[in-house]
């Protein structure tokens, strides 16, 4: 209160301290989650994504699918009845960065995972319209044409690894052979079909 | 939570709560030397000087009400650490009380019709509309929305049915989903043998072919052909191989038919008990089931 004019003439200052009061909500709100199980462990059944999967997950987040589709189905009513069982903490321990997002020009795909035959997404992928008149989703027909780049699926691997994810060195060393005469188109597909599949899809 | 962040959490929560019952009190006990014409002295470019009034008191009782709502609050609900506020609300009780309502809503209105006979469940307006709606979301993406199916995806508004029509099958397709292969049959046919077998194929309905290249294709059609599709070639709906003797094709048009014999199809429907409950499933078959009799 005595130095109060000293804050006020000092933005510097001034922007430190409303940090640190700000900072108060993170540390209760936030950092106390990082302690919580059912946070921060996978739920049961959940695996890290397999070399092909993963490289479908750089290719949605490449292609910025999440621009369009949130993974996310929230505990309401409408949400499960359309999507399946809301998504659980532990569904998304393996998503770095995750791709909860929050748009939804097209539907959610927390559970897209089996919902349809690989050759629906295949052709839905290349020419939504094929499959869907109504829809206005642009189409990907590059992915089918573009071989799955091996190098970068291995990079990301292994710095998914140091991060902590359960990959063994056989994982690794098997991404070459997993990758091996596989489009990107193939690759997210793969990826895709294994969204939300941890959790039984029906809610009851 | 574990019991350090416990009492962290409810610690520094008091704390600010204090904290700020102590701002609002210390700086209405504070006086200021008020200058003679009401302002604070700073004066900017010359002319702008400052009015030092209080703040307005439907403000400051504003700050006042937030302190009080946040104790209520935080006696009422979670926010304190592992304390489960006296309520004990959790959203998860929140989300299954509306679930239940949902549940009984729905059990109330299938009341009227679920355990008729299909064909009366069909005459019932309320149960089509609700089966509309359960396509809608669950079938449309393939099927298409007017349900007259696409590239790979039957068309379920006309009789020609690949693995039944019946009411029980529908059901049943929709329940556990279905798995159709044609296998390739380039290796066993020859370049030749595919093309005798197409022009046959297309001779059973009617499309015009080369004769002399039917007349081949036809033992070679016996010999490979009429185990799934029959030895007519009118199908089978057991292994879901479509009837080739009428014009409708799964794959757009007959121009499939050597691709088809090439490279072999699969069709795959996923099983839909993974989403619907047997009510719904019911429901939604019995609406696939008046399409085809509109």
């Amino acid at each position: 209160m005595i130095n109060h004019g000293k804050i006020e003439r000092n933005v510097g200052l001034l922007g430190v301290l409303i940090a640190i009061v700000i900072s108060f909500s993170a540390i209760i709100e936030i950092i106390p989650l990082f302690s919580q199980a059912s946070v921060v462990e996978p739920v049961e059944g959940m695996k890290p994504r397999n070399a092909l999967q993963l490289a479908g997950q750089n290719i949605y987040v490449a292609e910025g699918c999440y621009n369009c589709h949130s993974q996310q189905i929230r505990p309401f009513v409408d949400e499960t009845l359309r999507y399946g069982h809301y998504s659980l903490a532990g569904e998304s321990v393996y998503d770095r960065p995750h791709q909860w997002g929050s748009k939804r020009t097209g539907p959610d795909l927390a559970r897209v995972g089996g919902r349809y035959s690989d050759e629906w997404h295949e052709i839905h992928l290349i020419d939504p319209r094929a499959l869907v008149p109504e829809s206005n989703m642009p189409g990907y027909p590059w992915l089918a044409e573009t071989p799955v780049d091996v190098e970068l699926t291995y990079k990301s691997m292994k710095v998914l690894r140091m991060l902590g994810h359960p990959y063994s060195d056989e994982d690794l060393a098997g991404v070459a052979d997993a990758l091996a005469g596989k489009t990107d188109l193939d690759a997210l597909v793969a990826y895709l079909q294994n969204l939300g599949t941890a959790v039984s899809r029906r809610y009851q | 939570m574990s019991n350090f962040w416990h009492w962290t959490v409810i610690i520094v929560v008091t704390l600010h709560i204090i904290a700020y019952c102590w701002l609002l009190f210390a700086t209405s006990k504070k006086k200021t030397d008020k200058l003679a014409d009401n302002t604070t002295g700073h004066v900017w470019d010359d002319d702008i000087t400052e009015l030092d009034n209080p703040m307005p008191r439907w403000w400051l009782w504003l700050f006042v009400g937030t302190i009080i709502f946040s104790v209520i609050y935080l006696i009422l609900y979670p926010g304190m650490g592992n304390y489960k506020g006296t309520k004990e609300w959790t959203q998860l009780g929140e989300f299954q009380d509306a679930y239940q309502k949902v549940v009984e809503a729905r059990e109330e209105t299938y009341a009227a019709f679920i355990n008729k006979p299909v064909d009366e469940i069909i005459k019932d307006d309320t149960a089509m509309l609700l089966g509309q709606r359960i396509y809608a979301n669950n079938c449309s993406q393939c099927h298409a929305s007017d349900a007259q199916g696409g590239y790979g995806y039957p068309n379920l508004t006309d009789d020609d049915w690949n693995w039944g029509g019946e009411f029980d099958t529908i059901v049943q397709t929709i329940t556990n989903g279905r798995t159709g292969i044609m296998t390739p049959w380039a290796g066993p046919l020859g370049e030749e043998g595919v093309q005798q077998v197409a022009a046959y194929v297309r001779s059973l309905s009617g499309i015009e072919h080369d004769p002399a290249l039917a007349e081949a294709g036809a033992p070679k059609f016996q010999m490979f052909c009429t185990a799934c599709h029959g030895p007519e070639g009118k199908g089978n709906q057991i292994l879901g191989a479509p009837n080739l003797t009428d014009d409708i094709w799964l794959y757009g048009s007959h121009e499939i038919i050597e691709t088809a014999l090439y490279e072999g199809l699969q069709g795959h429907m996923p099983a839909q008990n993974e989403v619907l409950d047997e009510q719904r499933i019911k429901l939604v078959a019995a609406y696939v089931y008046s399409l085809s009799r509109k």
